[in-house]
């Protein structure tokens, strides 16, 4: 059985030294999409997040009866399950951010965190250690997210959550926004800065040339 | 049990069960919570009629539920209307679904002049009157839709009961992910809203005269409203929807008895 180290481990590699965004590149394009306001990139975290630990631990559950011929297909219907329900709590009880993730929420199914997850890890580690696997890359990707996040908003719109920090020259104040922020390509430097930091911080994450 | 579990028989349990205790796992989940997903849905569209009708400011910050309900079945009334007469017919509009009757061949009608890209109408529509406290109608406020650059656009369309002046149009939903923000999407930009404010629909003669334009003399006009910059073709989507809910195959009929005194 696990212990407590190795368990604190899996919770918290994700987060820096084994980021998913970071340094598997992985799931990029909801983190372009939805990292705009503070508000969507939280929800989208905790929506992952979810999405993750539980696909983790069902697939761990079912790992030994999974038939490796179809392997795939029955992960992805578990994904697709725990998405739909994930979309549906969402509109229920948070509609205003559901209206902003819109798609994006539905398209956790084909991110490529949850599926590597659950090909790579879940498929041969006991039922909890996969489920803090989950919630621990779902936390990696929500550190980026809301790196990104607090920047674009911040300096795209002048705001966190919503309230103003900067007051914007459009409403009588001084700061002026700068509109790339708001635009998804924005989070592309945005990511690739965090990146080098990273990497500059831990040479090991650098890919070997060649 | 894991040694035979690539097996034909096992393979086919493992997948048939599967997709029954997630089926009934995802159907649970929405049926238990259709009605809260409905509530919210309703609330945000009164949200937006209040809004219209400058009752309350969203974009001052969240507006209470509370208040959205009492203020709604205070002052706002919803109207179904016949398009092709142009008479309130009975029928409860509070739950009267547009967009299904739209689709619905025996209760919709194919418009021949499209230029909203609407694809179906329903042949009645819901109009919603704003009273304030002494019962005084104050806002007609008509639901307008029409197609951008992306997306379909559902806005709400708040006049004066002259039914020429504008008081205001408020753009509160679209379909997919919407318009391209900080350009098309700058329609719910609060400084463009504004533009709309005090604009006149008709010219002297009744005919239909506004215009969303980026000439500057007409857009400074009573019957002019500026263009959105890098947003032609939402800008065009604007104004389709506008000429075709405002034209005979959309409120015209309404608009032409209501001018008469049909609404008093």
């Amino acid at each position: 059985m696990a212990d407590a180290k190795e368990l604190k481990q899996v919770l918290t590699g994700p987060i820096i030294n084994n980021n998913p965004i970071a340094l598997q590149i992985l799931g990029v394009c909801s983190a372009l999409a939805v990292t705009a306001k503070m508000e969507t990139a939280i929800v989208m975290t905790l929506a992952l997040t979810a999405v993750t630990a539980f696909s983790n631990l069902f697939i761990s559950i079912l790992r030994n009866h999974i038939p490796s011929s179809v392997r795939i297909i029955v992960q992805m219907t578990i994904i697709a399950s725990l998405v739909i329900v994930v979309d549906q709590v969402l509109q229920a009880y948070a509609y205003d951010v559901a209206k902003q993730l819109s798609v994006f929420v539905g398209l956790i199914i084909t991110n490529c965190i949850v599926m590597g997850r659950a090909e790579a890890y879940a498929m041969k580690t006991p039922p909890l250690m996969s489920f803090m696997d989950g919630i621990g890359n779902g936390l990696g990707y929500g550190a980026i997210l809301l790196s990104v996040g607090f920047f674009r908003e911040l300096f795209g719109n002048g705001s966190l959550f919503g309230v103003e920090i900067l007051s914007k020259v459009s409403d009588g104040g001084w700061y002026q926004p700068n509109g790339l922020l708001l635009l998804p390509p924005s989070a592309f430097f945005l990511i690739g800065m965090l990146i080098w930091i990273i990497r500059t911080y831990k040479p090991e994450q650098v890919e070997a040339k060649g | 049990m894991a040694s035979n579990k690539e097996s034909i028989g096992k393979t086919l349990f493992v997948v048939v069960g599967l997709c029954f205790v997630c089926s009934m796992f995802v159907s649970t989940a929405a049926v238990l919570l259709k009605p809260t997903q409905q509530q919210n849905k309703l609330l945000d569209k009164q949200k937006y009629i209040l809004e219209a009708a400058g009752l309350v400011d969203t974009k001052a910050g969240k507006v209470e539920k509370e208040v959205i309900i009492e203020t709604y079945n205070k002052y706002v009334e919803a109207r179904l209307v016949d398009l092709k007469t142009g008479d309130f017919v009975d029928g409860d509009a509070d739950t009267f679904d547009v967009e299904k009757a739209a689709r619905t061949p025996a209760t919709s009608f194919k418009p021949e002049n499209d230029i909203a890209s609407v694809k179906r109408v329903a042949n009645k529509g819901v109009i919603y009157l704003v009273k304030d406290d002494n019962s005084e109608l104050q806002t007609v406020i008509i639901p307008v839709k029409g197609y951008g650059l992306w997306s379909t656009m559902f806005a709400f369309l708040a006049v004066e009961p002259d039914m020429n002046t504008i008081r205001s149009l408020v753009y509160y939903d679209f379909t997919g992910s919407g318009e391209t923000p900080g350009l098309g999407g700058e329609v719910q930009n609060p400084q463009w809203v504004a533009k709309w404010q005090g604009k006149k629909l008709y010219d002297d003669n009744g005919e239909l005269a506004i215009q969303v334009t980026k000439i500057p003399t007409i857009a400074s006009s009573v019957h002019g409203v500026d263009a959105l910059s890098g947003a032609t073709l939402t800008s065009n989507g604007v104004q389709h929807s506008l000429t075709f809910w405002l034209g005979e195959e959309g409120f015209a009929r309404f608009i032409e008895k209501a001018r008469n005194g049909g609404l008093s």
